[in-house]
């Protein structure tokens, strides 16, 4: 672990201060008296595990655009798909606790008059198998778009627009009340996780930990990629995609791989997030998020990993904050962040913090 | 047709026309196992296509491209051809530019091109060495560390001569290499180059006259796609075809 972080002063102070968070906030949650001045509601620290899974989608898109060029317009679809999965396992496990007290179907298929399971919802009774389509349908997603595009070489801003007709066309598909997910109103009313009760204290502390470790593994994951041999070949791609591919490189390998891991990252950060808002609709495929997750990067700062993470935690709070004194005018606050570092630090954040390579010209 | 047992690359009767014009008209050209051979030609003349004919970015229409006695090229495609053996400089020098040159050298290194085992496995010793020695070779030893986008010009030209050596290539396919490059570069290059001769097979494109002598190798002129003339430079210089289409005499 010290080796993967070797030269990385932001990834060490980052996932330091994670680490302690972990540890220490559930602690002033559940041992201190809410009259403390050290203690933090529950309330709070659901709302620092959501942002714990922004900040895991950050880190997924960096990857794919800081480190290999690629700007996703589409990584919510990845996100929304990880969600979905989960909240496929949390309607099985309303069981006939929902309004129409039927064990066999979720209520909105009651309500649809459907008289059997479809076929896409076996097996998501059973937490393994859902953890395992969190995973492997938006990795499968992932393969199939890269395999299309890497091989046909589209690059650039096509690759742009075809990644956001992506999770477009996945949000017109998801509000189908047909299709199979809840349409309109997508899946909420959960009851328990794991046989425990959703929105319990105890729950909401072990979601926010699952959250805290999961950025923690991610970012060494991704470490692990982005300092090997293989991360200085993607980044070369990033660069000069010709050259590399001149020099004997598989260009749409690299890409397919590291896209998919991407993607994954992108469906843990989803599966992580609905049991603690407790809904998944198709607004989550809406390219508008998708756009706003390249915004926190970009703030926090590309190809640094630990910019993206520390992006998305200050552009939500202050998206919290905004919208409890000022709402009207977040959208704009949130405009001129992102003009203002564009303009002033196109190394965003992590830009002021880490001393780029040392060169001796 | 037996290919002789010496001739590394060889090209027969290869046309490839872009919108009807064409590029490349039944050019025919043998490279020697070790040889030094300079390409010159005027603009349009075929040159880059020719390269890219060989490194498999484009098809040609017709002909037959073998390398090394029996293989197809026109089988192949760009990173299958560079793993063979075939290694190509850009006419614009190119860099990984966020890279330093140790990491420059380190992702052309001869070696596996698989991602999944880059992940997990670190340079070899034998790889370190000769990303050393090559560093001495095109004499940028003493910047390993250093970025390659604050390279001279001239520095990255030898940088991308140096990912093409650690490659350890049979045939190196050099386009224009001294563009650029002010004269004690040139002469600098010159040497690089000739030294290369023998170990490898070097093909140079060049446009400058006094770097193509200087090489003192054998020449092949190309126009109109196709060979125009082929010789050392003092027969070149004094052909009359040549003379016709350079100088409009």
């Amino acid at each position: 672990m010290r080796s993967l972080l070797q030269g990385d002063r932001g990834g060490q102070i980052l996932l330091t201060v994670l680490a302690i968070a972990t540890v220490v906030l559930p602690m002033c949650n559940l041992l201190l008296p809410p009259d403390h001045p050290w203690h933090v509601s529950t309330y709070q620290l659901n709302l620092f595990g959501k942002y714990l899974c922004y900040a895991l989608l950050a880190m997924s898109v960096d990857l794919v655009w800081g480190f290999m060029g690629f700007l996703s317009l589409g990584h919510g679809a990845f996100f929304g798909l990880g969600g979905y999965a989960m909240g496929m396992y949390l309607m099985r496990q309303i069981g006939d606790r929902g309004v129409y007290g039927n064990a066999e179907l979720p209520d909105f298929m009651v309500f649809l008059n459907w008289d059997s399971l479809p076929w896409y919802w076996w097996g998501f009774d059973h937490f393994p198998i859902a953890l395992i389509a969190v995973f492997l349908v938006p990795g499968l997603l992932a393969f199939l778009f890269g395999w299309l595009a890497f091989r046909s070489r589209v690059n650039g801003v096509y690759l742009s627009i075809i990644s956001q007709a992506m999770t477009y066309a996945l949000m017109l598909a998801f509000f189908r009340n047909e299709f199979g997910f809840g349409g309109n109103n997508g899946l909420t009313d959960f009851k328990v996780i794991l046989g425990f009760p959703v929105s319990a204290q105890g729950t909401r502390v072990a979601l926010f930990v699952a959250s805290a470790v999961s950025v923690i593994a991610a970012y060494l994951l991704c470490r692990s990629i982005v300092q090997s041999r293989a991360g200085r070949v993607v980044v070369a791609i990033r660069d000069a995609e010709d050259r590399a591919r001149f020099l004997g490189y598989r260009v749409e390998s690299y890409q397919l791989l590291v896209l998919v891991i991407s993607a994954m990252l992108a469906g843990l950060a989803g599966a992580l997030y609905v049991p603690q808002v407790g809904i998944i609709n198709p607004g989550e495929f809406s390219p508008l998020n998708s756009i706003e997750i390249v915004i926190w990067v970009a703030i926090g700062g590309r190809a640094s990993l630990y910019g993206a993470v520390i992006g998305a935690l200050l552009v939500n709070f202050s998206k919290s904050w905004f919208t409890a004194v000022i709402p009207e005018y977040w959208i704009f606050a949130l405009g001129a962040l992102f003009v203002l570092t564009t303009l002033l630090l196109p190394g965003g954040l992590a830009g002021i913090f880490s001393k780029r390579r040392v060169t001796n010209v | 047709m037996s290919v002789s047992p010496q001739t590394l690359l060889y090209l027969e009767d290869v046309s490839v026309s872009f919108d009807g014009f064409k590029a490349i008209n039944q050019l025919n050209l043998y490279i020697n196992e070790g040889e030094l051979r300079c390409i010159i030609g005027p603009n349009g003349a075929g040159k880059s296509t020719m390269m890219d004919i060989v490194t498999g970015k484009t098809r040609p229409d017709s002909g037959v491209v073998t390398f090394a006695d029996s293989i197809n090229l026109l089988q192949l495609d760009e990173p299958q051809i560079a793993r063979i053996g075939i290694g190509r400089k850009f006419q614009k020098p190119t860099v990984f530019e966020a890279l330093t040159v140790f990491e420059n050298l380190e992702v052309a290194v001869d070696g596996d091109r698989e991602p999944a085992y880059n992940w997990r496995h670190s340079l070899s010793d034998e790889q370190r060495q000769s990303i050393e020695e090559v560093a001495h070779t095109i004499g940028l030893n003493d910047q390993l560390t250093t970025s390659a986008q604050v390279l001279s010009h001239g520095q990255k030209q030898w940088l991308e001569i140096g990912m093409l050596l650690v490659q350890k290539p049979k045939l190196l396919l050099v386009d224009e290499p001294v563009a650029g490059m002010t004269h004690q570069e040139m002469d600098k290059t010159a040497e690089l180059l000739t030294s290369l001769a023998g170990k490898h097979t070097v093909v140079v494109v060049e446009h400058d006259m006094d770097f193509v002598r200087s090489l003192n190798s054998r020449v092949t002129v190309l126009h109109q796609g196709s060979v125009l003339a082929e010789g050392n430079m003092a027969d070149i210089q004094s052909n009359t075809d040549v003379k016709r289409v350079y100088l409009g005499e």
